[in-house]
């Protein structure tokens, strides 16, 4: 039987959940299919648009896919650090955990075949668009099997069957980039979106602005998210923004802030922003644009997050905040957290049965470091691989031509 | 001379694209390549070519020359079919148009390129054929609209980027060399952009210094950039053509004073090879090595010098990254000298990498010091008198040539 029922997190035990007619997961797979409805722990705000509602549906093998898979960023990431302190990975590592909830409520809200590319903080996305542990690490470790071959590194981490763009170490360069997918995804007609990531220290670029207006005149299916972890490095967003209020910086762009550390919120937001993007849902704009035919628009998710690990492993994340701050955040905000209490409160799962889990991932990911350890370093003939693309273009010659063999239609 | 072609059924062959050709029915241009049988065209440094092939080739072939062959002197020409005449930015045009028509997924972008149909023409009468989702207009936002380009290359469109003036690309420098150079490489293959950045450059008549940019001196040093230069309207088309069809980054270097040359072109479809260079003068005493515009003053330089009784080998060298160190290599056995005539200034410009591209591969075979004529290291002034100082004259290349033969 579906039960549906409302759950405020803020309340913890409840004596009236051992009269629920819920059984506990492990003893039927009928409970699968249940739909649970759950409320976003904040209100969604909206800029010039009317906000979706703070109702989610979801079904216990959806809450326990997130908590496998934000258990499993969350401990990939902190992995990432010991072995970057083990000086297996080099360069710049920049750490995603706190911010797992956005990756995967994102995923939960789109298919493969929508588009996202971010910014250098890409390993949980790469990781939430199918990519694998084992790649991933041998990626950071610089191995001839990573993802990028090797040749990109922490910050480009690409996975192009499942529509992940990367991975970029220029801050806001993705923007223009991400709204040039958009393009031509509306070029091909096909009904897919393009989500365009970028941090509170991008949202002052001058590119995503012209991007933005781009995009907003051509009507293109992009939604710019903007991952407010409140520091552009060390710098804190009110020592950098004049307005930081991110998601009513596109003006003439609606927008819709959300709770980024709340993986429902966020796949509420990114199903509403989809909708919106393609005009499938009907909406309401608050102000009157009479001269505006159609709704169909941009628009900016402004995710209020927090990153638990400095801006990269370089920087100790304290000089610029307080301890007190992000222990604060950890307790009372953590999205792990927040999803392990939803299923014990719906008592879909016992707290042995998640730290089963949890071992499990820690498990998992060890034995892909070993297997990343064990892989060798690319070949040095690597190095002038995939600098053109071969066929109808060039090869660097020496002095003396060689011999080109071309097909005809 | 290697010319390769590759058409857009073998492209889509490929694995790296992401569009569905259904979508755009159309038609016959984009056969299932099951249906065709593989044919192979080897083509030898000398043009010689041979073809072994089963079934469906097209009744006409292509056209290899590097240098458009003039009606009456057509011996190495393939096909001796009078053609048209045109200048050079209709010749760009027709290539444009020509690449749009057999593909669905080419797209202009850039400033004033649709209703306004270009500022220099080149773009005239595209936007009504073929509709504003294929010429876009945009907004002065060069950073973010290159951007989108490589974006939508990325998927496997491909756009083709017109900065209104070269200099104006310096504001998408960042996505130029970062994104549309690297990314191939940094996502280990993954992604390939095919996408053509384009646009008039050089010094013009008294334009100023900020619309007087070399960007070649720029660019050259970004790995996995394709530049070329066009100088004819022959060379225009077929370039224009080649870089639409490569699956690599291409930046066509075009010239303001040089839009309203006239030639006869073929009518046949051809394409110029993207890393040839092109032979415009035989000769046995000098090489003189020049691209873009400077191939002209070099022209009427080499008139002079053929009256005083030297023998200049001009060669217009086409492709500024990579060299075509073959054909200049041979020219340089041949006649132990070398002048480089450009238009970039003196410090780090293409000039001075050809230089150093000479000096390494062919040391031996150098009886005297390379030469390079640049334009002064200046921000180009406007007075007409100063700004023909800036840039190399006539007289001046005689003078080295003279001083290098002595």
């Amino acid at each position: 039987m579906a039960a549906v029922r409302r759950l405020s997190l803020s309340s913890s035990a409840a004596p009236l959940r051992r009269l629920l007619i819920l059984r506990p997961f492990s003893s039927s797979s009928a409970d699968d299919q249940r739909v649970l409805t759950v409320e976003t722990s904040l209100p969604f705000i909206g800029h010039k648009i009317d906000p979706p509602s703070r109702s989610v549906d979801t079904t216990p093998n959806e809450l326990l896919s997130f908590f496998r898979d934000m258990s499993m960023m969350r401990r990939m990431e902190i992995a990432a650090d010991s072995l970057y302190k083990a000086k297996l990975i080099r360069g710049f590592c920049h750490l995603y955990d706190g911010q797992e909830a956005v990756a995967v409520g994102m995923e939960a809200a789109i298919t493969k075949r929508d588009a996202i590319i971010t910014a250098y903080r890409d390993h949980c996305i790469y990781l939430g668009r199918g990519g694998s542990l084992v790649e991933s690490f041998t990626e950071l470790m610089g191995r001839r099997s990573g993802c990028s071959r090797g040749k990109g590194g922490s910050m480009h981490f690409y996975k192009k069957d499942s529509g992940f763009y990367g991975g970029h170490g220029i801050v806001g360069a993705q923007v223009p980039l991400g709204c040039g997918v958009a393009f031509a995804q509306k070029y091909s007609k096909d009904e897919n979106v393009t989500f365009a990531m970028y941090g509170d220290g991008a949202a002052n670029q001058g590119q995503l602005f012209e991007a933005l207006n781009i995009s907003a005149l051509w009507d293109l299916p992009v939604i710019l998210v903007c991952e407010n972890n409140h520091y552009g490095m060390g710098t804190a967003e009110w020592r950098a923004a004049k307005s930081p209020a991110y998601y009513k910086r596109g003006d003439y762009v609606p927008g819709l802030k959300v709770d980024g550390m709340d993986a429902f919120a966020v796949k509420q937001a990114c199903k509403f922003a989809k909708d919106y993007a393609l005009k499938n849902g009907p909406l309401v704009l608050v102000q009157s644009y009479d001269f505006f035919e159609h709704y169909k628009m941009v628009l900016i998710l402004e995710m209020d997050t927090y990153r638990y690990h400095g801006h990269s492993m370089s920087d100790p994340g304290s000089t610029y905040r307080t301890r007190d701050e992000i222990s604060g955040v950890r307790q009372e905000r953590d999205p792990i957290e927040r999803i392990r209490k939803l299923i014990l409160s719906h008592e879909l799962a016992t707290a042995a049965e998640l730290k089963d889990i949890e071992k499990v991932v820690r498990k998992e990911v060890d034995e892909a470091i070993a297997q990343a350890k064990e892989t060798p370093m690319p070949d040095p003939s690597e190095l002038f691989t995939n600098v053109y693309v071969k066929g109808f273009g060039v090869e660097a010659f020496g002095a003396d031509r060689k011999e080109v063999k071309a097909f005809l239609p | 001379m290697a010319a390769a072609l590759q058409t857009a059924a073998a492209l889509m062959a490929s694995s790296n694209l992401v569009v569905n050709s259904e979508r755009f029915r159309f038609g016959s241009l984009l056969r299932s390549p099951a249906g065709r049988k593989g044919s192979v065209l080897v083509v030898k440094s000398d043009g010689r070519h041979s073809v072994s092939f089963n079934a469906g080739l097209r009744a006409g072939h292509l056209i290899t020359n590097a240098v458009a062959a003039k009606s009456e002197a057509s011996a190495k020409s393939t096909d001796s079919k009078p053609g048209h005449e045109v200048l050079l930015f209709e010749a760009l045009r027709e290539g444009l148009e020509e690449e749009m028509d057999r593909d669905p997924r080419v797209c202009i972008m850039g400033e004033d390129v649709g209703h306004y149909g270009g500022s220099y023409k080149v773009t005239k009468g595209l936007a009504e054929k073929y509709g504003d989702l294929r010429v876009l207009d945009t907004p002065i936002a060069e950073n973010s609209f290159t951007g989108m380009g490589i974006g939508a290359a990325m998927t496997g469109l491909r756009p083709v980027v017109e900065g209104m003036n070269m200099g104006f690309l310096l504001l998408a420098f960042n996505q130029i060399s970062n994104n549309c150079g690297m990314l191939h490489y940094t996502s280990g293959g993954q992604f390939t952009i095919p996408i053509v950045i384009r646009g008039p450059g050089g010094v013009g008549r008294q334009l100023g210094a900020e619309h007087s940019q070399r960007l070649e001196s720029y660019f050259q040093s970004i790995p996995g950039l394709q530049m070329v230069a066009c100088s004819t309207p022959y060379n225009a088309k077929g370039l224009m053509k080649a870089a639409i069809r490569s699956e690599n980054p291409v930046v066509l270097f075009e010239h303001v004073l040089l839009y309203n040359l006239k030639e006869r072109i073929p009518d046949k479809d051809y394409i110029c090879c993207l890393e040839e260079a092109e032979m415009v003068r035989p000769g046995e005493q000098v090489t003189i090595l020049t691209y873009s515009r400077m191939r002209y003053h070099v022209m009427q330089a080499a008139k002079t010098l053929v009256n005083k009784g030297y023998d200049p080998e001009v060669i217009d060298i086409r492709s500024l990254k990579p060299f075509d160190l073959y054909t200049i290599g041979n020219s340089v056995k041949k006649t132990h000298r070398v002048l480089i005539v450009e238009e970039c200034m003196r410090t780090g410009g293409i000039g001075a990498s050809l230089r150093a591209a000479i000096i390494d591969n062919f040391w031996d075979y150098l009886d005297a010091p390379i030469m390079c004529l640049s334009s002064q290291d200046v921000p180009t002034p406007y007075a007409g008198s100063l700004e023909d100082w800036t840039v190399v004259q006539p007289a001046q290349i005689v003078a080295a040539v003279e001083q290098l033969c002595q």
